[in-house]
């Protein structure tokens, strides 16, 4: 096994008084591509917080890439794109990249490239008020990109997309995958399960199951993953 | 901290300001309109236009910055911004002084267009130079971004943001000094002016336009405003966290 890029031990996190995640253990292998799947309300973005350091903790262990969850050195290595698109609304997409370029040291190609890999280029100059909802994920994507992080933690970043464009960032982030990266990208559409290489299915804050798409399909005997997910929170219920 | 990203911080601040024309073009024309306004109240009375009319062409950028700096942060807050700011390679005193440079800039448009209008138009008086009166108005404009930076972290929404003026900004307009002098108020009012930022602001602004030695007590009210900036300052980088709940 590959080493891991993400090591979770007994992580609890309580928010607003009600515990979120309890006793959460896994590891997430360098490298892969590894589905983070629920129910909303589930856990998956309050984990992805874990996991960047922005999450107050409140019992556990998080390390990402060797170091503790949230250090220094990996605020250039982890890129993080929250659900709800964290863009400037009243700046362009060319100066919303061009001031996060400038935080983490690179240059205008760069930019030129995340641009052309979320669809956006030629339209630098566009306030981001004025785009679609799904065009401001994508700038939001854009700039979780731009380091060139080792490890990109995406929550649901194809909400909302057409599906061809769903396709393509699919085929982006097996690219990524290939030259090195590790990608954790949540979702709750169920088909795109069978993108990923491993799969973490979780629900009310535990994590039912650390599998891949073959495995899950072969133990519950469905060929869709949604019946094969609902199949293991039948299991589980019992 | 690094001046790059500083820089880069306060640039990207006046992007978006520059995007929202009204609300520059209100931030220039509105304190000229009130200035106007209170010559004209005060027609009758020349010397309590100058009274007033003179120090508050120093106040109005520290009264401004305090609102426009507490929505614009409180935004970063919930816009997600903030957060991802706090994820990546920048240091929280890039964030404040990014800032302070950019409101600060703006504010000595502000108190240059509001100085020329009062200074040259309106008949008052300056006896040691307009140009005190823009240097004190652009520390207090710091002053204002400072205290609307920290009090950001305890409002949720806009609508809580803008009553933070009227809670905080308007006891100390009432308790400066700048309406009653402060041996004529009850004297625990006295003692707690004494206890306010603001009261400094206007005891060096009255001091600069009124004839006479300035004093060393203006250098005391200076040091005062920079202390209290300086304690905003560090107050709001307590409420910008890393980790949250």
């Amino acid at each position: 096994m590959p080493p891991a890029a993400i090591k979770i031990e007994d992580l609890s996190v309580v928010r607003g008084g009600r515990p979120v995640l309890h006793d959460l253990n896994l590891q997430v292998a360098a490298g892969s591509v590894t589905g983070l799947l629920g129910p909303s309300g589930c856990g998956k973005s309050t984990l992805m917080r874990a996991i960047v350091g922005v999450q107050i903790i409140q019992a556990g262990d998080v390390s990402v890439l060797g170091e503790h969850a949230g250090s220094p050195v990996l605020r250039r290595r982890v890129g993080y794109l929250t659900q709800a698109p964290s863009v400037y609304a009243d700046l362009s997409i060319g100066e919303n990249l061009r001031y996060f370029a400038a935080i983490l040291e690179v240059g205008e190609q760069r930019i030129g490239e995340v641009v052309h890999t979320v669809g956006l280029a030629g339209r630098e100059r566009q306030v981001v008020a004025s785009l679609s909802g799904g065009e401001r994920s994508r700038v939001s994507l854009a700039t979780a990109l731009l380091g060139d992080p080792d490890l990109l933690v995406l929550d649901e970043p194809t909400v909302g997309l057409d599906p061809v464009l769903r396709a393509e960032l699919w085929g982006t982030f097996r690219e990524l995958a290939q030259a090195g990266s590790t990608l954790l990208i949540s979702s709750h559409v169920m088909d795109e399960a069978s993108e990923c290489d491993e799969l973490l299915l979780m629900r009310d804050g535990e994590l039912l199951e650390q599998t891949t798409p073959e495995r899950l399909r072969e133990r519950t005997g469905e060929q869709n993953l949604g019946r094969a997910f609902l199949s293991v929170i039948k299991q589980v219920s019992r | 901290m690094s001046a790059r990203i500083t820089l880069a911080t306060a640039r990207r601040v006046m992007w978006q300001i520059r995007r929202d024309r009204r609300t520059v073009a209100l931030l220039l024309v509105v304190p000229v309109v009130l200035l106007v306004l209170m010559r004209y109240v005060f027609d009758g009375q020349p010397g309590t236009f100058q009274a007033i009319g003179a120090p508050m062409c120093g106040l109005f950028p520290f009264i401004i910055m305090f609102l426009i700096t507490s929505i614009s942060m409180l935004r970063e807050r919930t816009s997600g911004t903030l957060e991802r700011l706090m994820s990546l390679p920048l240091a929280k005193a890039d964030l404040l002084a990014g800032y302070g440079i950019a409101f600060g800039l703006l504010a000595a448009l502000q108190a240059l267009v509001v100085c020329l209008v009062g200074f040259l138009l309106l008949g008052l008086n300056a006896p040691h130079g307009a140009w005190l009166i823009g240097l004190l108005a652009i520390g207090n404009a710091v002053l204002g971004m400072a205290l609307g930076l920290f009090v950001s972290a305890f409002a949720r929404t806009e609508f809580q943001a803008v009553q933070f003026m009227p809670a905080i900004i308007f006891p100390q307009l009432l308790l400066c000094g700048l309406f009653v002098d402060r041996h004529e108020m009850a004297s625990f009012l006295y003692g707690l002016s004494s206890a306010l930022p603001l009261t400094y602001a206007y005891d060096a602004l009255a001091r600069a336009t009124h004839p006479g030695p300035l004093g060393g007590r203006v250098a005391i009210d200076v040091a005062v405003i920079v202390g209290a900036t300086l304690i905003a300052l560090a107050l709001g980088a307590l409420t910008l966290r890393r980790r949250t709940a």
